[in-house]
């Protein structure tokens, strides 16, 4: 049984949440096994910060909360800074490397950085940030296939908007499969 | 009857359980809805919003909770399906309304998506410390229906059940969900509409004088509705056959008698209730809602350690299944009740059990749903007796 937590944080208005949408989508729907998606309500989703859990399962997912996941992504330095206490040894972190500064934080943890804000600009539009950071997120973590991944953009995403999506996803997915050949 | 194909939106979705209860009331044939937003239900309003208009149903956003409740019984006197949503601080302001439904015969569907209390406690945390007020909230004797969800998809699957079951027993029906089970986003299978059953109301065709409260066979008077050209009353007093009040012990003792008989009589039919590794248990965790779920994980933490414990959940809360739990206490040495409050359903389940086994609370203030550690320190405390 494969059982996946990943922590995603960010500003309001990057999309973290749905990004965090987009994989549980790919997980539950495409891969037809289990993701639970939780959020911060209330004051803590407050003031600017936005941020989501996704547990991704091979089987019935039951206690829904996540204080310590395996992979965070941090799209803002508070998202860093709130949640990198939580991220478990050995886990993967990733970041919005023009966004993100990394401090001293446990030696094990692997860390993959990419320009994602720059890299959506280069695109043509920034809000498909999020999308070029979800296929990054993807190519580094191995939560979903490729294939799975862009199923779940392709469910996600408002009609003719698939060309851009697509180039930004593609993007991210290739960079992070590069970033991941360099950090071995 | 087979839900209308137009008002269901068959496929797999990733959605939380406040929008999947949506779904729910709308493949139901919910066409009606009057609420006032309020955390953690607010999704639910603002989906009402956005979709009944589009299928043939009409939303109104009231003052308040109180008039919300009492509008919400117009529309189904003028022959829509109807509901509210609210969360615990409303639903207190709705206590009123909800005996007016009882008495009246009204079938409505309360959905209360619970948030810790008392008072305006903890608007974005979970809690399910509203279990006893859905039963006795309202003054006067009364029984209650209530079904209790622990994912998006038992919202929609169990919100249908809602709207079922009111229609059936002609009364108003409780979907006690949580912050949690609202929030949380999961998949949603929606069935084909061919696949979804659904009771309609039965409405009075004969020729004689309609009368709103005579009994049927079954115990359920037959409904009306405006525009049919039937004249009635309908009131809060106690009320006679035709619905106008007769302010006398006899005619109390009749309705009343019918009020309760209607669902006492269906107890069985209407309790609803699993079991998991319960053969050779000689614990037993009884829980509902969102607290099934960390109960199961407790079990199975618990089942590593070479403990037998089992698990009975109960999806209909209220009636109590009152018939399961007392059998199992007299199967096992000890149950635990597992609930997000200071032990609500425990007295119910404590006084048809611990004549036969021991029996204790793994409660909770509200606020997180509970750590399967908590649950299992009360297994091994059991175990140890």
């Amino acid at each position: 049984m494969e059982n996946r937590e990943v922590r995603l944080g960010g500003f309001g208005g990057q999309g973290v949440i749905l990004a965090g949408m987009i994989l549980g989508r790919a997980k539950s729907i495409f891969e037809d096994k289990y993701a639970t998606l939780t959020q911060d309500f209330g004051p803590e989703a407050r003031g600017g910060a936005a941020s989501c859990a996704v547990i991704l399962s091979d089987d019935p997912i039951l206690y829904p909360n996540v204080f310590n996941p395996d992979v965070l992504l941090a799209m803002s330095q508070g998202a860093l800074d709130k949640y990198i206490d939580g991220l478990q040894k050995g886990g993967t972190l990733v970041i919005e490397e023009d966004l993100v500064k990394v401090g001293d934080i446990d030696p094990s943890i692997k860390v993959f950085a990419c320009p994602a804000t720059r890299f959506a600009e280069e695109i043509g539009r920034k809000i498909v940030l999020n999308i070029v950071m979800y296929g990054f997120l993807v190519a580094v973590s191995g939560l979903v296939s490729e294939e799975i991944a862009r199923k779940g953009v392709e469910a996600s995403i408002p009609s003719g908007t698939e060309k851009l999506n697509f180039a930004a996803f593609e993007k991210g997915y290739q960079y992070g499969i590069e970033q991941k050949e360099k950090l071995g | 009857m087979k839900a209308d194909p137009k008002r269901v939106l068959s496929g797999n979705h990733f959605i939380n359980g406040n929008h999947s209860a949506t779904e729910g009331a709308i493949a139901a044939g919910c066409t009606f809805a009057a609420g006032y937003p309020i955390t953690p239900s607010t999704e639910i309003v603002e989906r009402i919003a956005s979709r009944f208009p589009r299928v043939g149903g009409m939303f109104v956003q009231m003052e308040d909770e109180i008039a919300s409740s009492i509008c919400l019984q117009g529309g189904v006197w003028s022959g829509r399906k109807a509901m509210t949503v609210t969360s615990g601080p409303g639903m207190s302001l709705m206590m009123e309304h909800v005996g007016l439904a009882q008495i009246t015969e009204t079938p409505c569907v309360f959905i209360n998506v619970q948030r810790a209390g008392p008072s305006t406690g903890l608007p974005t945390k979970t809690a399910q410390a509203d279990m006893m007020q859905a039963k006795w909230g309202s003054h006067g004797d009364y029984e209650a229906i209530a079904l209790s969800p622990s994912s998006p998809q038992e919202c929609f699957d169990y919100t249908i059940d809602c709207f079922n079951l009111a229609e059936e027993y002609r009364m108003p029906v409780f979907l006690m969900s949580d912050e949690m089970t609202g929030h949380m986003t999961e998949k949603v299978v929606i069935p084909p509409a061919d696949e979804i059953e659904l009771v309609e109301r039965q409405f009075y065709t004969g020729s004689d004088k309609y009368l709103p409260y005579k009994r049927e066979a079954n115990g359920i008077p037959l409904m009306s509705k405006a525009g049919l050209g039937h004249h009635y009353h309908i009131t809060g007093l106690t009320h006679d056959e035709r619905g106008y009040p007769v302010l006398t012990k006899p005619v109390q003792e009749k309705m009343m008698t019918g009020l309760m008989k209607k669902v006492g009589d269906n107890v069985d039919k209407l309790t609803r209730y699993e079991e998991f590794m319960m053969e050779d248990a000689d614990i037993a965790l009884v829980s509902y809602g969102i607290s099934f779920r960390m109960a199961y994980k407790a079990m199975e933490m618990a089942r590593e350690k070479g403990i037998k414990v089992g698990l009975l959940r109960m999806i209909t809360c209220w009636p109590f299944p009152e018939k399961p739990i007392r059998e199992l206490a007299q199967k096992v040495k000890s149950m635990i009740m597992v609930e997000l409050n200071y032990g609500q359903m425990f007295l119910e389940m404590d006084r048809f059990s611990n004549k036969y086994c021991e029996t204790d609370l793994c409660g909770s203030s509200g606020g997180e749903v509970h750590e399967p550690e908590e649950i299992l320190t009360k297994i091994l405390e059991a175990a140890k007796k």
